[in-house]
Formats: structure tokens, sequence, C-alpha cells
């Protein structure tokens, strides 16, 4: 009896641990979905002209241009998957991926793509040459190729915007007339975020390019938005232990038609479409599941929203000391009394000194080097900043500030902060309580 | 060989023959009819004459280059005897690799036709070591047998590619090609013969040879016939071209007289005549006394092997008829008229004429294979000995009495000379590499002219030669690198240039495109070469003119073409110099040579030097020493020059503080001796005046073009042109797609792009639902839709509430702040009262920061960097009105 119960218990804890296994990998290594959600005629339009490229040798070039999180990669992705199931391109295609962020010049990036394409130039991992020898190298190899012969190459350049940058925009001006001349048929993909990416380009490189957006803008309607979070939470049909996963199902099933529930993905959808973000909220929620609760609770979802919607900022002044804290109201007065002009340490420390005065019962009267080393700590902090940080020469009580923080955020901060004093409380509330 | 070098260790001495018979002003150049080779220590002297062939000092000595003499010229400005020349190489000079594509085993006495526009024809005159015999083979037709060793034969061209049938039109001498005793020697004694006695002659004595050798009377009437008609097409031709040319005055002269004549056949003799007036005396002897020189009759006879094709060839043309298999030696008469027809340029078919002798006949002077030349001749010129038959032992069997008798003239020397050579397939001994090895003045003058940009050619060692070609890929053969160059460009290991680069070829060939559409995209697509460009004719034929009268003229120049992108300046560049490779290739024009550099295409501007080097010479080397070798090529003249043509693209980008890059490329086609022609190719028309500095802006000149965008009308023409019938699109379709793109820039690319599009979506909407397959106004407007229209009003749609709403809280601080400019901070507070408003819960600022930055990274705002917290400035990308547009119509 004992020994069963502790079969079942151990399958439970188990059975936990693989669901979160599973849903861990889903949430976080973003593998590719089965069908590009909602984007099919991107898709088709992107799978058409990669396939002609790959079939016919014609060359392309296209922008696939959306929000970050919009699905620019994983769109890629799909229709590379399929263009590669398709057998006469299997063997037939070479791909050079190249990221704005990695190749920074386009020294590197040429290295880059001698390298993906195996050139001769190339031994082992090691790219010889001189940069000019390389360009000349890499032109002249794809200028020797014609439409017909040669194999088709596909540029990916992730962070396309950033390739822009480069001196000259050598590189694009180079891929992008290759694709506009009988040379070897290429086909440059780029993948950007900015809406305004072609006004990025020279004009005799915008010429070249054949204006040809894919964007991405998801248009999720919100009932989308949550049907998608219940497929992600869902356990797959082959999970090991069925009646877990009926359980487990039924549960996600019951949350996402929580009124609560639906107010905090309401407001993460408010905030942001993008799944990424979703998915770390999902992210956390999964892994406060535990054999204690073995289903996904409403609570852990708000516990998850909570730590996201964090503000960092309010998070750090919970750590402050009372001093410190007084001070920030002392500035977040002056802050009203001049509207937002900057101040100094002895215009706070005047405010400091004011309140103990008039008002303070709790408070001891901190001596000005205490108050000042409790100052500084705010500036360590960037809770202050330097108006003009070069400006040294000025005494340091007597240097410019600004508080960097907002009216609510200490509000906020106040509310929240263990053992407050009162009379803090109400001096923060009103400049002359 | 030993013999050679020794022969060739003498010192040559060149004259000119006579007058000048023509100058160019412009280029300060005296043309010349024949020349006169003495040797120090002979009596005798050699003469070589256009039209005759000659061999050219080459890299060994026992394998002379072999040519065809056009022009001969003494150029005042860099005084020194030049002579153009029509080249022929031997199978050992053609890359080891390309040989097997002749498909046989070549004869040993077998040269090709040499068609390569790259290789420079123009060689220093004293280089020439001697005349030669060549004689045509008509492709179909087995070698002659029997023949003498000295004796050449031409059967196919070698355009650097393949082997080609060579027409024996193409063989014609030029100029003179009548006077078949090629030798006349002694100094030449100038009579000015009366025109009709000469002619009268010629006539003569050219229908009894043709009578002895062929069928008869009857072929040699339909034969006068046929070259009549040519005769005066041919004339009408080269009266057109020498207008243009440079030799203009005497031609023009020859022409006159011609008409003159009746007989047009006699034409040819009168020009002959004219032009190579002190030989004609004896030429004239010559003929009408069948004496041992005057080859003509002799070597119709002899060859037995003429009869049978003769006849034939002559009924297909007049032409054919002169190059019988047989006769070795007379070519010459029959040629004749062709010659006429084509006045100097004609260097290509002067080889059937194998008399190199008939304008020389007139020089008389230096006829080596005629036999008029003496022993000593043969000794001091390699040319004579080339005559001496041996290499072809089997063949010239036959031949051999006839050929030994005229051996007999030259002498008993010759023979022996040519004997020892016999080892070596090629008759001809190369005075080359001997002059150069023994440091013979006028060698060195020439090694040092070309030096290490002229690139000589080799013979004799075939496997090295053959490798560099390869690499040179479509080079000319000869342009091998000279070896003082070679050395001087030491390859560096890292830099595999000897591999050719490329892109690995594909496993299953390309698709073709399967229906109308496919059809219609393919050659809407930028990339597809039209056969010709709709809408720039006029700037065509302003470059064209441009690049030819410069080419021509052999002079250089700089030309400054400006417009916007897309409006076909680099296309309409490539296209001149297509036809301008075409015009050459039918020797309309001199060769010349076409080099491209693309400022974009290099990583900075002094790499111009390093790759206009490496296209021209196929060199390697630093920008420094590129640009020292370059400064040296086109300051020095050397021989064999031919002008070359330099596109410089994207010019903008050439750009240096000390402008010296921009500053040598105009700089160069001032030289005298550069023949180079600088087209350079900038987006913006004031782009001399803006970006050079006074001293490289008045070398570029004057010379400008500006390329306007296209009219709707130009890209409407250019893209039914493109579709040339093909029914793709409906024609209001194509008007506003033409429409649409002029309006907005006149870049041909974006219509072309255009219409690729439409016929996508086109097949796409054809496949939900039948359509009419053609391209639709319907498709159209989706496709400009979707590339024009932007997208900032969409994403702004498609964003989320939270962005949404701080853009609207942008805004209204903006209304607030009367500025366009606003800190996050103020921003803030404005969104979370719109919060409030909208009864949200109000975002806290590290989200409110996250929104604005995702809106940033989109950049529908502006954002300065995120360190600055709060106090992050905010602008709008777009302006108010979109944006409220696009969140009201929500």
């Amino acid at each position: 009896m004992t020994s069963k119960r502790n079969s079942t218990a151990f399958t439970d804890a188990q059975c936990v641990s693989l669901a979160q296994k599973i849903l861990r990998e889903r949430l976080c290594h973003q593998r590719l979905p089965e069908q590009p959600l909602g984007l099919e005629s991107q898709y088709r339009h992107l799978l058409e002209l990669l396939r002609r490229t790959a079939v016919h040798g014609e060359s392309n070039s296209v922008l696939i241009v959306g929000p970050r999180g919009a699905g620019k990669t994983m769109l890629l992705g799909c229709v590379l998957r399929e263009l590669m199931n398709l057998k006469e391109v299997q063997k037939n295609v070479l791909q050079v991926e190249l990221n704005g962020l990695l190749q920074t010049d386009d020294k590197i990036a040429l290295k880059e793509i001698t390298r993906q394409l195996h050139l001769e130039n190339v031994v082992g991992d090691k790219v010889f040459g001189s940069f000019a020898e390389n360009l000349a190298f890499l032109l002249e190899a794809l200028k020797s190729g014609d439409k017909s012969r040669s194999r088709p190459v596909l540029f990916i350049l992730d962070e396309f915007d950033l390739f822009a940058h480069h001196k000259n925009q050598t590189l694009l001006y180079n891929l992008l007339d290759v694709s506009q001349s009988a040379q070897a048929p290429v086909a440059v993909v780029g993948l950007t975020c900015r809406l305004d990416v072609l006004e990025l380009l020279e004009k005799r490189v915008k010429s070249r390019f054949s204006h040809r957006q894919i964007h991405l803008l998801n248009p999720l309607s919100f009932t989308q938005y949550v049907e998608a979070v219940g497929s992600q939470l869902s356990l797959p049909q082959d999970f090991q232990h069925p009646k877990f996963r009926d359980e487990w199902n039924r549960s996600v099933t019951k949350l996402c038609e929580d009124k609560s529930v639906e107010e905090i993905l309401r407001r993460q959808f408010n905030s942001s479409k993008d799944f990424r973000s979703l998915y770390t909220l999902l992210f956390l929620a999964v892994i406060r599941v535990s054999p204690s609760h073995s289903t996904l609770r409403e609570s852990d979802l708000l516990e998850a929203s909570r730590l996201i919607s964090a503000d960092s900022k309010a998070n750090i002044l919970h750590g402050l000391s009372v001093l410190e804290l007084c001070l920030i109201i002392a500035m977040k007065h002056l802050n009203d009394t001049y509207d937002g002009e900057p101040f100094n340490f002895q215009m706070v420390h005047n405010e400091f000194t004011k309140f103990i005065q008039r008002k303070s019962h709790t408070i001891h009267k901190f001596e000005k080097p205490v108050v000042m080393k409790a100052f500084e700590h705010l500036v360590e902090l960037e809770m202050v900043r330097a108006v003009d940080s070069a400006a040294s020469k000025v005494q340091r009580e007597y240097q410019l500030m600004r508080l960097m923080l907002e009216h609510g955020q200490v509000m906020e901060a106040l509310q929240k902060y263990p053992q407050c004093p009162t009379d803090v409380k109400q001096w923060a509330l009103s400049a002359f309580a | 060989m030993s013999r050679y070098i020794t022969r060739q260790r003498m010192r040559r001495i060149y004259r000119w023959n006579g007058e000048p018979v023509g100058e160019d002003r412009k280029l300060k150049r005296l043309y010349h009819e024949s020349m006169t080779i003495s040797v120090d220590g002979r009596t005798e002297n050699a003469t070589v004459s256009l039209g005759q062939y000659i061999l050219i000092e080459g890299d060994y000595d026992d394998n002379p280059f072999v040519a065809q003499l056009l022009k001969l010229y003494y150029d005042d400005s860099g005084k020194k005897k030049t002579a153009l020349v029509q080249w022929f190489v031997r199978m050992c000079e053609i890359p080891q690799n390309k040989r097997k594509l002749l498909g046989r085993d070549s004869h040993p006495q077998e040269i090709f036709y040499y068609r390569d526009r790259s290789c420079d024809n123009e060689v220093d005159a004293e280089t020439i070591l001697s005349a030669v015999q060549i004689e045509y083979v008509p492709p179909e037709a087995p070698f002659p047998e029997g023949k003498s060793k000295d004796i050449l034969f031409v059967k196919l061209l070698w355009d650097t590619k393949a082997f080609r049938a060579l027409s024996s039109e193409i063989l014609q001498p030029p100029l003179s090609p009548k006077s078949p005793p090629s030798s006349s020697r002694g100094p030449p004694a100038r009579v000015l013969p009366t025109p009709d006695l000469t002619v009268m002659k010629r006539a003569m004595s050219v229908p009894l040879t043709r009578g002895s050798m062929s069928t008869g009377k009857i072929s040699l009437e339909a034969e006068s016939l046929h070259s009549a008609s040519k005769l005066s097409a041919a004339k009408a031709l080269s009266a057109k071209r020498r207008s243009r040319a440079t030799s203009g005055p005497h031609v023009r002269k020859k022409l006159d007289l011609c008409s003159l004549s009746k007989n047009m056949t006699r034409d040819d003799v009168l020009e002959e005549i004219l032009d190579e007036p002190k030989g004609t005396g004896k030429t004239l002897t010559s003929k009408l006394n069948t004496s041992p020189t005057g080859r003509i009759s002799i070597s119709i006879r002899l060859t037995p092997l003429n009869e049978p094709i003769s006849p034939a060839a002559q009924e297909n043309d007049g032409e054919s008829k002169l190059q019988p298999l047989g006769e070795p030696p007379l070519g010459t008469d029959r040629t004749p008229r062709k010659r006429e027809a084509t006045p100097r340029k004609a260097s290509l078919r002067g080889q059937t004429t194998r008399t190199p002798s008939r304008r020389k006949d007139s020089t008389a002077l230096k006829e080596p294979t005629l036999a008029a030349l003496a022993e000593e001749d043969h000794e001091d010129s390699p040319v004579l000995t080339a005559a001496t038959p041996r290499s072809k032992r089997k063949s010239a069997q036959v031949v051999s009495s006839r050929i030994r008798k005229q051996l007999n003239l030259l002498g008993n020397k010759g023979d022996l000379q040519s004997d020892g050579e016999d080892d070596d397939d090629d008759c001809f001994v190369p005075a080359k590499i001997d002059l150069q090895s023994s440091s013979d003045e006028e060698a060195e003058a020439n090694i040092d002219s070309e030096d290490e940009l002229v690139v000589k050619r080799r013979r004799g060692s075939w496997t090295p030669r053959s490798t560099e070609k390869t690499r040179t890929s479509a080079r000319t053969p000869r342009k091998t690198p000279s070896k003082k160059t070679a050395p001087a460009t030491p390859r560096t290991p890292r830099t595999p240039r000897h591999a050719t680069p490329s892109i690995p070829s594909r496993s299953a060939p390309a698709r073709k495109p399967g229906n109308v559409l496919e059809e219609a995209r393919a050659r809407l697509h930028v990339s597809s070469v039209p056969e010709s460009l709709p809408c720039r004719e006029q700037e065509f034929q302003d470059i064209y003119n441009f690049v030819e009268s410069k080419v021509i003229d052999g002079t250089g120049g700089c030309m400054y073409i400006s417009g916007v992108p897309g409006t076909g300046k680099t296309a309409t560049v490539h296209e001149v110099i297509r036809s301008l490779h075409q015009a050459s290739e039918q020797d309309e024009i001199p060769q010349f040579r076409f080099i491209e550099i693309n400022g974009m295409k290099m990583t900075d501007p002094h790499q111009a030097y390093v790759q206009i080097l490496q296209k021209l010479t196929d060199q390697k080397a630093t920008p420094d020493h590129a640009a020292a070798l370059l400064e040296k090529r086109f300051s020095a003249p050397a021989p064999k020059k031919e002008t070359t043509v330099l596109l410089v693209d994207e010019l903008d980008l050439l750009w240096t503080r000390k402008q010296n890059v921009m500053y040598n490329l105009f700089d160069w086609p001032t030289r005298r001796n550069a023949r180079l022609v600088v087209l350079t190719i900038a987006n913006t028309m004031d782009l001399p005046e803006r970006i050079m500095i006074n001293r490289v802006a008045s070398r570029l000149g004057l010379t400008r073009m500006s390329f306007q965008p296209y009219t709707f009308k130009q890209l409407q023409q250019i893209i039914t042109s493109r579709l040339n019938r093909l029914k793709a699109f409906e024609e209001d379709a194509l008007q506003l797609v033409s429409r649409k793109v002029a309006a907005l820039s006149g870049d041909a690319r974006r219509c072309l792009d255009i219409c690729r599009r439409a016929t996508e979506i086109c097949e796409h909407s054809a496949g939900l639902q039948k359509g009419s397959g053609l391209v639709g106004m319907s498709h159209v407007m989706e496709t400009l839709d979707e590339m024009f229209s932007s997208s900032y009003v969409t994403a702004i749609r498609c964003a989320s509430l939270q962005e949404q709403l701080f853009l609207r809280a942008v805004i209204a601080e903006f209304r607030r702040l009367g500025l366009e400019e606003a800190t996050f901070q103020q921003v803030f507070v404005q969104h979370q009262a719109l919060c409030r408003v909208e009864g949200l819960q109000p975002a806290s600022v590290s989200e409110g920061l996250a929104v604005c930055q995702r809106l940033g990274s989109c950049r529908l705002l502006l954002l300065e960097g995120s360190r600055l917290d709060l106090l992050l400035r905010i602008r709008l990308n777009v302006s108010q009105d979109d944006v409220l547009y696009a969140l009201k119509a929500d």
C-alpha cells in the first residue's frame, strides 16, 4: 500500500518535471512551428521567390521587415525548411548567413562569406588574402558564374540595417549588383526591424534593390493570442502519462477561461503582441509548478506577471535607507517647486533640514557629511545624475543634479516601503505637511 | 639555332624605301610602303612591304612570330619605325589545354590566323626579321604535299577560344595584293610608270597565270566578273574607312586613279603601282619576263594540287581561288583584287596573298622568299631562311623541285640554313630572341619600351606559356607577361591568383521558364541583357562617336557621364563597347582593349591602380607600385600598343583627399603615347565642380553627358521591347507602371522590378481563379501598393495598445510643448494619463521605456541612446497626421 502510494507520488513528481521539461523546451528553444501562424501569404511569397532562385536560377533580393519578435527568422526558417525538402533544391543551393551584429564591417563579412562558400582561398577555417584581394576574389567568383550553370547562393543578412552602416555600403552594393546582373544567381534576403531601412541605402544601392519587402506586422487578435497560450501550454498527445496529461490540459483550458488570467494576458497583450515576451511570462509561470501543486494555477501566472511588469527602480528604492528615502523625497519636492530644474546637494540638504526642524520626531538630525554620503550613494545608484558629468571643477555640494525618478515611482515605493515612518510618508504627500 | 643567334647578333639596319606615301599630321606619322633591312657585313638587303607576311622577333629564335604587315609608318613623336600587323599563331603558341580543340594533329607548318581584339598589333618595325610565305589551304582540303618547308599553311582561325574555319576572304592581303614578284631587289629605283602601262601588264600577267593554273579562260572571266562586283562593294567600304582612317590622302588618291581604269582587277594593279612607286619598274619587268623571281607564274603551274581545287574555288568566290592548296609561292597573283578592297586593315587576308611582297615588290628590296634576294640577304634576315622549305618534308616533296628553283635564286646558303633547322616544326627562324640575348641595341630598345607592360610573345617554351595563358584566360596568348615583369611581381603565396575562383556548379540544371508569365519574368529581369537599348540612341551615338574617333586616331580623352541610378549609363557604355568590338572585328576600326573598374567594387580608391594593372597585364602589385607601372606604361611609347578604353564606374568613390587617383586617371589620357580613353560614370551632374580640385576638373575636360531619367513613354518602350511581342501585360497596366515610375524616379530597374512582381501576383491570382492570364491593372496596383505604400500606417495599426497609446502621448506632449521633441519623462506623464482615460492599468516606467524602445527599433520614433533613461529625447519619425490617421481608423 505504502509502496504503491510512493510509486504514484514518485510518478507525480516525475510527471511534473517531465511536463516542465517539455514546456521549458518549447518556450525557450523557439522551435520552428509546423506552419507559420497568420503569415500564409508572406510565406508563400517568400517561398516562391526563393524557389525560383533555386530552381530557375533567377536572382532576387527581398527584405523581411517587422518589429522584433514578429517572426521574421521563424518565417525564413520555415521557408528554408520547405525549400530544402524539394529534391532538386537540396544539393543545389549554397547558403551564406551573415548577421549585422557579428559581421560589423565588410572585411569580416567578406571573410565570412568566403569561408561559408568554401572558395579556394580558404584553408580550414582561415581565409587568406587582404581585404581588397578578398573582395576582388569573391566578385570574380560570382562573376564567373552564370544563370544556368552555377549553384544559386542564398545570402541571408540578419540585422540588415547594420550592413547599411558599413563604409560605402560596399558589400550591399556588390551583392545587390550581382543580383541585378547576369552573374551567378543569388538571392539576397535581408531581415530587419527598421521600417525605414530603405532610406538607409545609398541611392545607387537602393536602385539595385528590387524593392520587394515582406512586412510582418502581426495583426493578432486577442482571442488568437489566448489560443496560442493554450496551445503552448498544453502537453502533447504522446506524453507518457495520459492521465497526468489530461488533467494538465484540462487545467490549462480552464485557466485560459479564467477572468483574472485573461486580465493578465490582456495586459501583456496590450503591452506587446510579441510572442517572445509572452513566452517569458509563461516560462516564469511554468517553473513555479511543483509536485505539491501539480497543475498550473492562476496565482502562478499572477506572480509571473508581477515579476515581469515590476518596475526596476521601484525595486531599488525598497532597499534604500530611510535617510536616503528622505533625500529622494526632498528632491521630489524641489522638482515640484522648481518645475524640474536641476538642483544641487546644498538645496537638497536645506530641504531636508527644514523637514527635520519642522516635523521630524522619528528621524535623527544627521550631520551634513552623513547626508552627503547618503547622497553620493544615490548618485552611484543613478537615482540622481549630474547634469553635466564633466564639470568636476564645481564643488560636489554645488554640482547640479537631476532626479531620475518619476513622481509616481517615489510614491509607490513609499507605499510599499517596509515600516516607513508615518511623518516621512506625510511629508512625501505634501511639502508642507 | 645557334646559327641564327650568331646571325642575329649582327646589327640590322632599317631604312625606308623612298618617300613616305602618306602622312597623318595629327599623329605625326609618316606612312611608308616598304622598308629595307640590311645587315652588317652583307651586301644584300631584304625588303618588306605592305601586305607581305613577315617574321617578327620572338622570344625564341627558332619560332619567330608570324604576321602580316599592314602598315608601316614612322612615328615622329616617338622617333621610331612602327608596323601594324595582323598576327598568326603557331600551334605551339596556343595554350596547351586548348590544342586539342583542333581535333587533329596540326601540320608542322600549320599556322593559324589569330583573331584577338586584345592583342596589340603594333610592333616596332625594327623587330621585323624578314618576309615569309604563307599559303591558304581551304578547311576541307588536305595539306599540300611536298612543299617547301619554309612555306606556312593557314587553314583555320584561332580566336583564343576555338578554331574556326578561315574563309579565304579574311586572308586576303589588304593593300598590295597584286604584285606577284615579291622580291625586287636592290635599292628601290623608283620610276613612275604610266598607270596604263602597268595596268596592262598586270592584266596580262594575271590572266595568264590563272589560265595556266586551272580551268581556263572561262573560269577566269567568271572570276573577274565576280571580283569586279566585289571590288566595287569593297571600294565603297574602303572609301568609307579611309575617310576616317588616318592614312587618308594617298589612299584616296589611289581610289581615284582606280576609278579611271575600267577593269576592276586592274585597279589593284594601279593601286599597287601608285603605292609603291619604287618597285614598279621592277615588278613589271619581273612579271613580264617570267624571271625566276617572278614567282607568280612559276608557282602556279608547279602545284598540281591547285588545279582541281582552284576552279571550284574560283566559282565560289573570287577569293577562294587565291589560295589553292598547292600553290605555295604564288598566291599573290590571284589575290590582288581583294586586297584592293581592303586598304590597309586587310591584314587578315594578307596571308592568302602569300606574297608578302606585293607592296614590297614595288619596294622590291625585301622580298626574301621570292628568290630575288641574295644569299647574303638570307643570312641577314631570318625571313629568307624562313622562306626556304624544309620542315615540311613529306608534303614538300612534290613541289620541292620547284621550290628548289626558287631556292637556287636565293642561294646555297639559304638552303643550308634551312636544312639545319629541319628539326623544328617551324620553318621560320625568329630573330627576336637572339636579339634580346645578343644585346642588340634595337632589341634592347624594344625591351625597354615594352618592359613591364607590354607582354611579349614567347615562343619557345610551350608549357610555361600555356600555363600562363590559362591564367590570363581570355587574354591574348601573346600577352604573356614579359620575362622582366614576371620576377618583378612575385606571386604572393597567399593569394591564390591562379585559381580561377568560381561558385560550384549546380548538380541539376536550372529549369527553363515554363509559361508565358515565367518567360516574361525572365525577360524582365534586370540582368537579362537586351539586344539593344531603346531610348538611349542619342547617348549611344555620342559615346560611340567619341570612343570611336579616339580609337581610330589613336589618341586619348576623357568623358564624364552622369545620371541618376537606373538610367542606363553603364549599360549604354557596355553597349557601345560591344558594338565597337564588333566593328573592330570587322576591321573597321583598330583593335582596342576595354577595361572596367568600379569604385564600389574596391575597398580603397588606390586599389583602382591595382585593378587596372591587373586587367591590363595580369600583374599583381601594391597600389603604389601599380601606380608607378601604369605611369610608365602610359607615358612610354611602346610598340604593339593598342588603345585602351577604361570605364570608371562610380567615380565619386575614387575621391581621396589629395585626389591623386582621379588626377592620374584624367592625366594619363593626355599623354602623347598613352592611347587611353577614359569614360567615367557617376550619379551627380556637378561632381567635377563639387568635389574635384581645379587641376583634376580641368583634366577631366568638358566632354560631359548627362542621362536624363526616363520618361514614361521611354519606360513603356523599354518594357515593350524587352517583352518583344510576348503578350503578358495589358496596355493600361504597362502605362500605369511606367507613369508611376517616371513620376517617382525614372529608374528603369524599378520599372522592371515592378513588372516582375506584377507577373507573380498575376500568376498567383490566376491560380486561385480563372483570369485572362494577362497582367492587368489590379495586379499592377497591388504591386505598386506593396512597393511604394509606406508601411508606417500599417505598422501603427498593428502595434499593441500600449504602443499606440504611447504614440498618442507623444503627439499630445508635442502639442502641449509646441515643439517636435520631448523627453521620455514628459511623454510618460501623458502616457499614464491616457492609460487612465482608457481605463487601463497605468504602465510602470520600465514598461513604458520598453514600449518606447520597441517603437524606436521600428523607427516609428527616433530616440537617443537609452542610457539617458528618463531624459531620453523623443521625436516622431512619421508625420503626426499619419499617426492620427492610423489611430483614428481603428
